[in-house]
């Protein structure tokens, strides 16, 4: 009876060294499998679900693959968590930030072994992590009131962040692309306006976007096919029997003939409400409910477009586009906004038809279709994309901008550097940890590209002795640019935010001495 | 096990099930009691101070939180021993009571058990032992008294109470941004205090959090969040001066509670059901829109018409907005919940300076704003954060700020932390132990003796050498008859915890103090412990 058991039965308990030793290494190992996605000539991933028809996903977005990892270290899952919140934040970078926590940790784990005490470490990463977005701030770029040079920009930062996923073969393209659809949203973060629509076939290079909105609907039978100078109403309502609300009603007759007559009746009101939404004087309905076949021929009498079923994002993207509003009563037809629109007409693309409203009044949302081989490849072109659409969106409205490939590092270590020097005690160990886990995220671009990464990155750091320097490692040639020239750029905000996650979650494994593990939750209790 | 035995030694069955139970009694079950006390003391031990580490914390279903609250640890930790709830409960009732000093009061409650026992082992007898803990905690008690400082503050001069927030905050990992979080968590206990009564409701205080930003973002909002868009995805974003409705009634036709059925059986029958059906969404919207509401909120849901209605009068409207936030926004604006259209009158609706909506990151995540209330006693701490762990434990550290400043308004005494006054008691409780005849001397002095525990811990937790630190910290005390000295745990340079503004309030430590005597004494006067055996 020395010392009683006071946790439940398969609970567990692991205590300092251990403990950190658990937390290390789990965070650590979560690095390791996802470093070799970082960077241009980073490799992607396989990941096959467990669930039924094991569908599979190839991706190298760091965010998608940590998702779907299924984890039992803790110090892991504080890793995958920030990964998260980085792709809901801003998007992209989501591998940077695991990659730079997992260095950050790796770096304490020696720092530790060394006999500095995790307190220690925590204030001079502090003191680094500040130190090192200051010095980024000193070097960002902001080119918000130059309309043109700040296209520039974000044509750049498109295309790295592309350049690093499976539609760098066509990134130009695709940038272009990407910024037409940001530029659109005019400041607006709500990525909802832009519509992605994936057709397998084709190849990549056959997407485009479109200036208007398309719809994957059909138009109904008997209906004009294209209409000029369209007036649109958009509507949420029902348009099969159109129930009577009221609580309790219900039909009861004695004899057939009266059947008859409700069932008319009851006609009657449809063919009303379908003579009140005619009477605003469209010649287009959208409805986000199903359109039954009666009112659906009424409509086709009276020469209107209708479109059922259009789901609720469509209801409300084209609702934004054509600037009507969206209608459930249709009793004072001169109130209600309608919408415009110069042309609809049916479009092929592929084998599928699609609705294509174009030449619409206020151009906010705005679609791109997407084409390629396969599912998987236009899956994963999606994400891509919309990592892009993310990170120039959230540039639009904080529009810093900094240099890439392992030049924001490089300036950060410098300034790091000198901070070590400057720094008395033991804190001075920790702020270089800091600064060699920096340079660990070039080292591993260089790595994944084949590089000999020694050599590129001691080139670098000379380089950026120099003042005012804008060295970066070029992939493509595997040596030392100039990264101004090579025109790769990326959001100040993005770099920002991997900082400063990484920083806060690295400090939070580091914090932790203890880990108590519940006993996994049973059916039934065993007490 | 057995309770008695006849003359051959066979036992009398008294319990139920007696084979299947196991005894401990005696000395063995005071010492069994003590050592799973003592147990969960120890894991407590590392997370007090500022230097004090985190524990990782793995629930049943996989989750992880990351603490260092005592409360917490305590409260997810699965514990399975009697005496180990018992600890418990006992950080637990001081987080209810204060809000702050839960893991103090359990290494308290650790070192007198672990003193108890080498009292035991002297043969003094426990009820002994209790009583002179008793005795010792009334004497420490009463020098807190002695020793602490009323200080004042007003709505204007916030800055002590800012100060002993901090010091709260300092041992979280929120320390990097205490200041920010400390003026925050004052300003909001402020707004919402009720200076003449001395009394702070702390559920008008809500706590919200979304992940992202960072937490230097956090802010403090005069109005209330509420996690719902605007119905309609048209309506208008921003209303200024709005007069809210708020009604619990939803923009349905009317369902009576009593059974009933509308047959209908002719065609005039159902066209006037029709019209009639109508009329009632059109009289709903009119109703609101008579008195004069310029944004409706509601506890329930709508029906499109109604919805389209609303958006067609230009009355913009919140839909499903929980009971809870309902009552804040009606605190809030002033207005009142009403349950009926037919109730809606203009001296009902509530009023906000501002209403806006605001998204957040790249997802869709939208948050409602109600700013510049009538009344703006409501407020609104609004937290981000990097990860969810990160916010989760932000939280529960503006929480226990939120306490701290609470007691600070009822009661403006304080004293000094970093270890000082448990030093200071010490010393006091140590003099005065030698006034005492008898056995609860041994007692008094052992409470002296754990009273010393939580400046060696925190001592300890800093990298500092424990037994040299105090007895350095102590001498100087006596020396210079200064209760003020405690132990360096940032590396200021130096003792002086006036100069270094690190206080805590008197209540709190008072009622460290107090429980965990009352919980030791509990757990001394427990000398058989009858259980079901495991099988």
């Amino acid at each position: 009876m020395a010392i009683e058991r006071i946790l439940k039965d398969d609970a567990n308990e692991e205590k300092g060294e251990r403990a950190r030793m658990a937390s290390f290494v789990g965070a650590i190992a979560i690095t390791d499998l996802v470093k070799t996605t970082l960077g241009p000539k980073g490799m992607d991933k396989i990941l096959q679900s467990t669930g039924r028809g094991q569908e599979v996903t190839v991706t190298n977005d760091g965010a998608t693959i940590l998702k779907s990892l299924h984890i039992d270290n803790p110090a892991a899952k504080v890793l995958i968590d920030i990964s998260k919140v980085q792709d809901d934040e801003v998007g992209d970078g989501t591998t940077s930030v695991v990659v730079l926590a997992g260095e950050l940790l790796r770096e304490a784990e020696k720092l530790v072994a060394a006999k500095i005490h995790p307190m220690t470490i925590i204030s001079g990463y502090r003191m680094a992590a500040e130190c090192a977005c200051n010095a980024l701030l000193q070097r960002v770029v902001d080119n918000k009131d130059n309309a043109v040079k700040f296209k520039m920009d974000l044509m750049k930062i498109a295309m790295t962040t592309l350049s690093s996923k499976i539609l760098s073969q066509d990134k130009v393209y695709f940038a272009q692309l990407a910024v037409d659809a940001v530029m659109r949203l005019k400041g607006s973060t709500n990525l909802e306006a832009i519509q992605i629509i994936k057709k397998p076939g084709g190849s990549l290079s056959d997407s485009f976007l479109d200036e208007g909105f398309i719809l994957d609907k059909k138009i109904g039978l008997g209906q004009p096919k294209r209409i000029e100078n369209a007036k649109i109403l958009v509507a949420n309502t029902a348009m099969d029997t159109d129930k009577v609300k009221i609580y309790g009603a219900r039909v009861r007759v004695d004899s057939m003939s009266k059947v008859a007559e409700i069932e008319e009746a009851e006609k009657e009101k449809m063919r009303e409400k379908v003579q009140k939404i005619i009477a605003h004087g469209i010649n287009c309905f959208v409805n986000r409910q199903l359109i039954y076949n009666f009112p659906e021929e009424l409509f086709a009498d009276a020469g209107i477009l209708a479109i059922e079923h259009a789901d609720f994002d469509g209801i409300e993207r084209l609702a934004l586009v054509t600037g009507g509003e969206i209608a459930s009563t249709f009793d004072n037809p001169e109130s209600v906004k309608l919408g415009h629109c110069k042309l609809i007409e049916e479009i092929m693309i592929g084998e599928d038809k699609l609705i294509h409203f174009s030449g619409v009044e206020i151009g906010q949302a705005c679609t791109i279709v997407l084409r390629g081989a396969s599912h998987h490849v236009l899956d994963e072109a999606e994400r891509s994309l919309h990592d892009a659409l993310c990170v120039l969106s959230q540039t639009v409205n904080d529009t810093r901008v900094v240099l890439g490939a392992g030049w924001p590092e490089m300036v950060m270590t410098k300034a790091v550097d000198e901070l070590a020097r400057q720094t008395p005690g033991k804190k001075s160990h920790a702020i270089e940890a800091f600064s060699r886990a920096l340079i660990a995220i070039p080292t591993i671009i260089a790595d994944n590209a084949g590089l000999d990464s020694a050599d590129l990155v001691a080139q670098l750091r000379a380089e950026h002795h120099k003042k005012e320097c804008n060295a970066g490692i070029d992939v493509i040639t595997g040596s030392v640019g100039d990264m101004a020239e090579l025109a790769i750029s990326e959001s100040f905000k993005v770099k920002q935010a991997v900082l400063l996650s990484a920083t806060e979650a690295a400090e939070m494994i580091l914090r932790v001495d203890e880990i108590i593990t519940c006993a996994p939750r049973k059916r039934e209790d065993r007490m | 096990m057995a309770l008695a035995f006849d003359e051959y030694g066979r036992p009398f069955i008294i319990l139920k099930e007696q084979d299947q139970k196991t005894r401990l009694r005696g000395i063995e079950a005071q010492k069994a009691n003590i050592s799973a006390g003592k147990a969960v003391a120890r894991i407590l031990r590392t997370s007090l101070g500022p230097k004090g580490m985190d524990k990782i914390l793995q629930s049943p279903d996989g989750d992880v939180t990351i603490t260092n609250d005592g409360a917490t640890i305590l409260e997810q930790m699965d514990v399975d021993n009697q005496i180990a709830k018992l600890m418990v409960e006992l950080s637990r009732s001081q987080d209810y009571e204060i809000g702050d000093g839960t893991t103090g009061v359990v290494v308290m409650a650790g070192a007198l058990l672990e003193q108890a026992e080498r009292l035991l082992e002297r043969g003094i007898h426990p009820i002994r032992i209790a009583e002179g803990y008793e005795l010792a905690s009334r004497i420490a008690v009463e020098h807190l008294e002695h020793i602490s400082q009323k200080f004042d503050f007003g709505t204007e001069d916030i800055e002590p109470l800012v100060q002993t927030c901090m010091t709260t905050l300092s041992s979280k990992i929120v320390n990097r941004c205490k200041r920010h979080l400390a003026e925050i968590s004052v300003k909001a206990v402020l707004s919402v205090a009720d200076l003449e009564r001395k009394d702070v409701n702390l559920d008008m205080i809500k706590v919200e959090g979304k992940v992202g930003g960072k937490l230097e973002d956090t802010e403090l909002i005069y109005g209330i969040t509420v996690d719902k868009d605007m119905s309609h995805p048209q309506m208008p974003k921003q209303i200024e001066d709005a007069k809210i409705a708020i009604l619990t009634c939803p923009f349905e036709p009317p369902k009576p509670k009593t059974k009933h059925k509308v047959d209908i059986d002719t065609v005039e029958k159902f066209q006037t059901l029709r019209l009639q059906e109508q009329k009632y969404f059109d009289d709903m919207v009119q109703k609101c829109k008579d008195v004069g509401a310029t944004l409706v909120i509601c506890q329930w849901g709508f029906d499109d018409e109604a919805n389209h209605l609303l958006m067609h009068r230009n009355l913009p409207a919140v839909r499903w907005v929980g009971g809870v936030e309902l009552e804040l926004i009606a605190i809030a604006t002033g207005g009142r919940i009403v349950p009926r259209f037919q109730e809606l009158t203009p001296e009902k609706l509530g009023r906000a300076g501002l209403v806006r909506e605001r998204s957040f990151g790249t997802t869709k995540d939208k948050m409602l704003y109600i700013e510049h209330c009538a009344n703006s006693r409501a407020v609104t701490i609004f937290i981000r954060g990097g990860n969810k762990m990160m916010i989760e434990e932000t939280k529960r550290s503006i929480h226990d700020a939120l306490c701290v400043a609470r007691n600070l308004i009822r009661n403006n005494s304080i004293v000094y932390g970093g270890g000082s006054t448990e030093i200071s008691c010490s010393i006091a409780v140590e003099a005065a132990s030698d006034k005492y005849p008898g056995v609860e001397q041994y007692a008094i002095r052992a409470f002296a003796d754990a009273l010393d525990s939580i400046p060696m811990a925190l001592a300890e937790n800093s990298g500092l050498q424990p037994i040299e630190t105090l007895s350095a910290v102590k001498s100087q005390q006596i020396k210079e008859n200064n209760p003020h000295y405690g132990i360096d745990c940032n590396d200021v340079g130096t003792n002086d915890m006036r100069q270094q503004d690190v206080f805590e309030t008197l209540i709190g430590k008072q009622q460290q103090i107090l429980l965990a005597t009352q919980v030791v004494k509990m757990i001394l006067k427990i000398d058989d412990v009858i259980s079901p055996s495991h099988y």
